[in-house]
């Protein structure tokens, strides 16, 4: 097997006449057995990408392969190696969870004892077994997403594409799906996620691209993002919230370059470039006699890279362009 | 959860009716779920025969017992004609919920999906045609055209239901919304099957509209099927009955195929 498992070369896809240009030539190369994160913001192309890798939409121009099948060509082949949870959750409401879940094992070729006791199992695993006979249109968002996701993996596929898996969930359901992803790919599922979630992308991926307006605008490991955009944010927080001003002053003290402490009202935060500074902060803010309960040094988040790559927030551009990708449907 | 990952092999030419098969009766579920649909295809149909027989009947016919020999053929033609309604409608949810996506990414015959929608349709049909005529003859319709002549008049009938689910497997798949499935439906299905001769004979209606009739395909549908019941000439209705269909699933099934592949 080869380590790449997933990969695209310049792929495009445009709608509506070629006025929407989709994807605008897309590389990227995910190794077996990882997690690899498309990152960006609404409208940049993330569903457009798991589309046409999983066979679903042709691309213009520029080729893709999984697991060395290219996706135009040996669409069958591709078809049987993955399994895809799309960005609603796909289930059939009109059906029970364990009827959802047979129907999908029927079509793959198990015979019918078989794919019963594959429902049951997921079912299980998901925590979806009180539920098993009831109709999947009376289940909460986090259930259907469970089974979503267990009906993508019927099959056992070797490639599991999770277009925003935890758009709308709330933040214990979106913790336990993470538990789930992180067990699949111990289990050795290669998984391809898509995310507008920055903090989502970091936790789980070991590689990310962050794609804007269908092209690559970085790639690389999250830490190697973090470091694209340089240095290290310092953050204290006084004992005291009295001692804010203060504190901000002893940082300002310390800033370079044009950078001044910001503060939440809790921290106060400063971006730096030399780590050394912890000491001096330590030094300084001892001096002025400032208690703090807490001081560390921390790479900046993904937001903060985004912000660095693109020049905006990723937040700026969502509204604006979730008009664009609901006229695409 | 289980360590083991499988590549699953690629569609053989046998899965096809496999695959078609399980997705029909997925479809046949639905009407677990949803009690409704059993109302539509069997309440509705005998509330129309109840309502046409009786109100109509004395006014039309001059009794509604000899009526409900006239008009038992043209409303089991209407209600299997109204019946792939729920074609249209059941595969444009699909496509707004993700589940044809789903189907999609599937290694199973593309066609399975639509064969599936059309399979269970015919089933519903076949259902709705006994529950029509069984009432029928509880209020005291008589078979006048033989055993053979009724067997034929299900079949013809049922090959219609299923043919007009072409046009409205194209009209789900095309329509962006499930009301504009339900406009573009009501628009064709609703003068096709009045405008026809299955309450009244066409000789009372001005001449353009008789000039419809005759070419309405649902026309030569009733007539087939009046003509097989009650006995009398059948072989030129039966006939342009048979041409319509072709035709009808010759423009339409290709149209909706295309459709399929094409909607992302």
């Amino acid at each position: 097997m080869t380590d790449s498992a997933i990969e695209a070369e310049g792929l495009v896809k445009t709608f509506g006449k070629g006025n929407v240009r989709a994807l605008d030539g897309i590389d990227m190369v995910a190794r077996e057995g990882t997690v690899f994160g498309l990152l960006g913001p609404n409208g940049a192309g993330k569903t457009t990408a798991i589309r046409v890798l999983s066979t679903l939409l042709r691309p213009d121009s520029g080729r893709a392969s999984v697991g060395g099948y290219d996706v135009v060509h040996h669409p069958e082949r591709v078809r049987g190696m993955i399994g895809l949870t799309g960005q609603y959750a796909a289930v059939d409401e009109l059906l029970s969870g364990s009827e959802n879940l047979f129907m999908i094992g029927r079509l793959l070729g198990l015979s019918a004892p078989v794919a019963r006791a594959r429902a049951t199992e997921l079912l299980e695993a998901f925590d979806l077994s009180d539920a098993a006979s009831k109709y999947a249109k009376t289940y909460s968002g986090g259930m259907r997403r469970r089974l979503d996701l267990a009906a993508s993996l019927v099959g056992r596929p070797r490639f599991l594409y999770l277009d925003e898996p935890t758009t709308g969930l709330d933040p214990r359901s979106r913790l336990e799906l993470w538990g789930m992803i992180r067990a699949l790919v111990a289990d050795g599922t290669t998984v391809l996620l898509t995310t507008q979630y920055l903090e989502e992308a970091d936790k789980l991926a070991d590689e990310i691209v962050v794609i804007d307006h269908g092209r690559v605008i970085a790639a690389g490991t999250p830490a190697q993002l973090k470091t694209r955009v340089g240095g290290h944010v310092l953050q204290a927080q006084p004992a005291d919230p009295a001692d804010l001003p203060a504190t901000q002053s002893v940082l300002a003290s310390l800033a370079q370059d044009g950078d001044e402490p910001y503060t939440d009202g809790q921290l106060v935060s400063l971006r730096i470039d030399d780590s050394s500074a912890l000491g001096q902060a330590v030094r300084r803010l001892d001096e002025a006699g400032i208690a703090v309960d807490d001081l560390s040094l921390r790479r900046p988040s993904l937001d903060e890279v985004f912000l660095a790559i693109t020049g905006h927030l990723a937040e700026d551009e969502a509204e604006a362009d979730k008009e664009q990708e609901r006229s695409r449907r | 959860m289980s360590t083991a990952t499988a590549t699953l092999s690629p569609v053989g030419k046998s899965d096809v009716i496999r695959n078609t098969l399980t997705i029909a009766r997925r479809n046949l579920l639905h009407i677990k779920a949803t009690p409704e649909q059993l109302v539509e295809m069997s309440i509705q149909p005998l509330m129309f025969l109840v309502l046409f027989v009786y109100v109509f009947g004395g006014a039309i016919a001059n009794s509604s017992r000899e009526y409900l020999q006239f008009a038992l053929p043209g409303i089991l033609v209407q209600s299997v004609a109204f019946l792939p309604f729920t074609t249209a409608l059941a595969l444009n949810v699909d496509f707004q919920r993700g589940v044809i996506d789903r189907f999609r990414s599937l290694p199973i015959a593309r066609s399975a999906v639509i064969g599936g929608r059309i399979l269970a349709d015919g089933a519903r049909v076949a259902w709705s045609i006994l529950i029509i005529t069984g009432f029928a003859v509880l209020l005291g319709f008589r078979f006048q055209g033989g055993a053979a002549g009724a067997l034929g008049a299900f079949v013809l009938v049922t090959a219609f239901g299923l043919t007009m689910c072409w046009p409205m497997a194209f009209i789900g798949i095309t329509a962006r919304t499930t009301e504009s499935v339900n406009t573009w439906g009501f628009l064709i299905i609703l003068p096709l099957t009045f405008a026809s001769t299955a309450f009244v004979p066409a000789a009372t209606m001005p001449g353009w509209l008789q000039a419809f009739v005759k070419a309405n395909p649902v026309t030569s549908v009733i007539d087939s099927a009046r003509g097989l019941l009650l006995g009398g000439a059948v072989a030129t209705p039966v006939v342009k009955a048979l041409i319509w269909m072709v035709v009808i699933q010759a423009v339409f099934a290709p149209l909706a195929i295309a459709r399929y592949r094409r909607r992302v």
